[in-house]
């Protein structure tokens, strides 16, 4: 194992204090794996306190070409903060304040380690309201967000991480400390470098703070839970809602195997017949919700409605997102391995789109569960098999092959909210043409000139043949080996 | 004899844990530390490795896995029920079978394994003392809080002359038609807090259940669990089972949170489920209608303002309306919600004497919604959460008291209004 230079933890201690440094077998174990599985040793994990201190912690790791990368929740499901090359991780949870909420420019201005669920809660508190919500912002960190541009139900209406960030101060790979955007809605200055940083994966700089844009907080909203009798009807649904000009805050969908594996579950109590399940909740004035719950109903009822629940309490609202959130501790009980994919394709492709994955689950006998924000196009696939099973690994590659071919096919992308990282970046070049890839490394070459900032990550290493999704551990041997 | 379920047999435990990090949000270690090791998904991490021979029983590893207040909140929340504080209490007793126990684990053998010890603990003082003194810093408000001659204390009940069992009877007749319960007291409410012990009691009797409650119990098992020693978790579970062994019981009744999460847990830690079911005292006298009773008393003109605390091990075993339910029903107070009710106190056990200042600190998040509340009492249904909180009320300077739920009931059906 190769240590790092005494004199190089010397100056990290000095740095940050010799409590925030450590080369321990445990501390580098605990940093070696995100919501991947997969695991590679860092060499080194740091504890920074402040933006000052990564600058040089950076400009030390340039000076020495020492890999280093960010890390916040370690929640990420495409291997962004896995230190594939070793080298420094950088934890940023001591970077857990939310300086500013200011209430009259709706602005909040926070550190990269602060929960995205806690500055929920804070802001809302005052009337305000932040809506990204990736499903894990009770644990994901705003740093993290912004590094993968995290998504979430609500994206149909509010849109997703990077609508929301006006500014950032960011420590660039060569260590210098710079601040893109600002306080204000309008700026044009100069190049928009704000929207560059969001979803660059850690591969540009390391964001040590960030300014928020906030709205005023919805005054009610309703959930409505829709059983259909088809898939098609429920995706039909989908495109009907928004052709009759309603945008739900949410509208969530899912296919028959994913009610099966709910049912199996729990005591589900939905129609027998059921074989898919639109979740849609609209928000705004008090006043406004039963017209526009009633108009969507409306719209919906010729496509193959078996029931509707609409929630009158927040009792039964939650009961209701109880369902959804069921689904995915349900899927391992089908197989113990899951890829779970997170496609996106324009919303009036997604009829096409589930017909597609049900023929590939027939053709190749494997099941895949798909569930996620239909509002917007974007499918959570789940391929569920068993790896132990002999030849599955290269039937689930083939699988996951075919599925993005039709995604690109269809006009969409092969990642809608978890990015690219190590687990898709072999399928990168499907979606994105060689000038466009070539466009993106020019740019990370100029920012990084040494390839030390979160490397091996987004684009293909040569001769790659990472594996997609959320693999087994025990299904890549080399997982564990880094360098 | 077993001794408890090796490491090596949670294999599959081990495997189902995806490392999505929910657990982030509900450990409270994890929430004051902000460190990967602190929370469940780095702990069955370290497990991993620990079997895979890539982790050795080190002084960092030990410092990891005793960094876990076996609160079960992760438990809870865990999207695939990875049992999380079993995978712990069985790498602490690998570290125990190793290497032996540590100063504090030696400390809680001796006093929660030891019939003559535990015996001569009548003078209350003398229960925590000799465990906790070893490991707390000397400006620890801890020291001042076991310390024998402090015990007096603003921040702890004064101390108790007679213990439960010299307050009551071992058998008190009730109504033949009526159940007869066995009482679990537990350390704190046999010596600690006696009187809270005394209604844990009387109340059943009141109610014209007979009432048991053998003089053979003794402790629990928790501090023995927490400690990784495995052999005395399984002495003090059997012991258990034969003290209430030789009566039919319709259940046993706890008002100890702590107690009751390790005898729930003796099926599965020793193979020696309790000889009858366990039921936790706010859930029984709800069942037997308390709250209605209590509802059908004359308002007090004065009344207290009264939140409440749910303890960890109630509140992962899902009992969180029952002690509400009869608190509003309490005729002398208002019972008002406060925030993060559910948050852990920090108390845990002897996670307090390993880390004193991490126990305060994450006691302390309780107090803005305390505070919010504006409550001047906190009714807990745990004595451990109890101390706590008048410690960290006390630090605090807060005008609260710190009670238990059952004390409130007693005042309400023994005393008149002002």
């Amino acid at each position: 194992m190769p240590m790092p230079a005494e004199h190089i933890l010397h100056r990290l201690a000095d740095i940050v204090g010799p409590e925030h440094v450590s080369v321990a077998t445990v501390d580098r174990i605990t940093h070696s794996f995100d919501a991947t599985q997969r695991q590679c040793l860092p060499d080194v994990v740091v504890h920074p306190g402040d933006t000052g201190e990564i600058s040089r912690i950076v400009r030390l790791a340039n000076e020495e070409r020492i890999p280093i990368l960010p890390r916040g929740a370690g929640s990420g499901f495409t291997g962004g903060s896995l230190p594939v090359r070793g080298g420094i991780v950088l934890v940023l949870t001591r970077m857990n304040r939310i300086l500013e909420i200011d209430t009259d420019n709706l602005i909040a201005v926070v550190e990269p380690g602060v929960v995205t669920g806690r500055l929920q809660r804070e802001v809302e508190r005052l009337g305000l309201f932040y809506p990204p919500d990736p499903a894990s912002k009770d644990f994901s960190t705003l740093g993290g967000n912004i590094a993968e541009c995290a998504g979430g139900p609500r994206c149909v209406k509010y849109g997703v991480t990077r609508d929301y960030v006006l500014g950032l101060t960011v420590v660039t790979p060569t260590g210098n400390v710079i601040r893109t955007g600002g306080r204000t809605m309008k700026n044009v200055v100069g190049y928009d470098l704000t929207r560059l940083f969001v979803g660059s994966e850690g591969t540009l700089g390391i964001v040590t703070q960030i300014i928020l844009r906030l709205l005023p907080k919805p005054e009610a909203r309703k959930t409505m839970l829709v059983a259909f009798a088809a898939i098609d009807g429920a995706a039909q649904a989908v495109s009907a809602i928004i052709r009759g000009r309603i945008i739900p805050a949410t509208l969530e969908f899912m296919d028959g195997a994913a009610i099966d594996c709910v049912r199996r579950a729990t005591d589900l109590d939905l129609p027998p017949d059921c074989r898919a399940v639109l979740i849609i909740e609209v928000d705004g004035d008090r006043a406004l919700l039963d017209g526009q719950a009633r108009k969507i109903l409306d719209i919906i009822r010729p496509l193959g409605v078996l029931e509707t629940r609409v929630a009158e309490t927040a009792g039964e609202s939650e009961a209701i997102w109880q369902v959804r959130r069921s689904v995915s501790p349900s899927l391992r009980a089908l197989n113990p391995h899951k890829f779970n994919e997170d496609i996106v394709v324009p919303r009036s492709r997604v009829p096409e789109m589930i017909r597609a994955l049900e023929a590939l689950s027939t053709r190749y006998g494997v099941p895949i569960v798909n569930f996620g924000h239909a509002g917007d196009g974007n499918i959570h696939v789940n391929v569920m098999v068993d790896l132990n099973q002999p030849g599955m690994d290269a039937t689930v590659h083939q699988v996951l092959d075919e599925i993005f071919r039709t995604v690109v096919g269809l006009g969409g992308s092969v990642s809608g909210e978890h990015g690219i990282g190590t687990a898709k970046a072999p399928y990168i070049g499907m979606e994105l043409d060689p000038p466009t890839l070539a466009a993106m490394r020019a740019v990370k070459q100029a920012l990084d000139p040494n390839n030390i900032m979160n490397p091996g990550k987004i684009f293909p290493e040569n001769g790659t043949t990472a594996a997609a999704g959320e693999a087994d551990p025990a299904a890549d041997p080399s997982a564990s080996d880094h360098g | 004899m077993a001794e408890g379920k090796p490491l090596e047999q949670f294999q599959d435990e081990i495997a189902q844990c995806v490392r999505c990090g929910a657990c982030q949000a509900h450990c409270p270690v994890y929430l004051e530390t902000g460190r990967e090791g602190s929370v469940a998904r780095g702990k069955i991490v370290l497990a991993a490795a620990v079997l895979a021979g890539e982790a050795g029983l080190d002084e960092r590893l030990h410092e990891e896995i005793g960094l876990c207040l076996l609160c079960g909140s992760c438990v809870a929340k865990c999207p695939n029920k990875v049992p999380t504080d079993a995978i712990v209490a069985a790498l602490r007793r690998r570290i125990v079978e190793e290497q032996g126990l540590s100063p504090l684990g030696k400390g809680v053998a001796a006093l929660t394994g030891s019939k003559p010890l535990l015996a001569s603990l009548v003078k209350g003082a003398d229960l925590l003392a000799p465990v906790l003194f070893k490991k707390i810093p000397a400006t620890s408000g801890l020291r001042l809080r076991f310390a024998p001659t402090a015990l007096k204390g603003r921040s702890l009940p004064p101390l108790p002359e007679r213990t439960l069992f010299a307050r009551v009877p071992e058998f008190l007749e009730g109504d033949p038609a009526r159940p007869t319960v066995g009482i679990f007291a537990g350390c704190a409410l046999t010596y600690l807090y006696p009187q809270v012990g005394e209604i844990l009691v009387r109340l059943p009797h009141r109610l014209g259940c007979s009432v048991y409650l053998p003089r053979t119990q003794g402790c629990c098992g928790m501090p023995a669990l927490s400690s990784g020693n495995g052999p005395l978790v399984h002495t003090l579970a059997a012991a258990n089972n034969k003290a209430f062994a030789d009566r039919d019981l319709d259940c046993i009744l706890t008002a100890c949170a702590s107690c009751r999460g390790m005898l729930a847990g003796y099926a599965a830690e020793t193979g020696r489920p309790l000889p009858a079911q366990l039921v936790d005292i706010h859930v029984f006298l709800h069942q037997q209608g308390m709250a209605a009773q209590l509802a059908a008393l004359p308002k007090w003109p004065q009344r207290l303002t009264v939140t409440y605390h749910d303890p960890c091990h109630l509140r992962t075993a899902g009992i969180t309306r029952e002690p509400r339910e009869l608190l509003r029903a309490l005729p002398q107070a208002d019972f008002v919600e406060m925030e993060d009710a559910g948050l852990c106190c920090g108390l845990g056990g002897t996670f307090t004497a390993a880390h004193p200042e991490l126990s305060r600190a994450i006691g302390d998040r309780k107090l803005a919604g305390l505070t919010a509340s504006g409550a001047t009492v906190i009714a807990s249904a745990c004595p451990g959460c109890i101390l706590q909180l008048q410690d960290i009320i006390d630090r605090a300077g807060l005008p609260v008291r710190a009670v238990h739920t059952l004390e409130l009931l007693q005042q309400a059906l023994t005393e008149s209004e002002p």
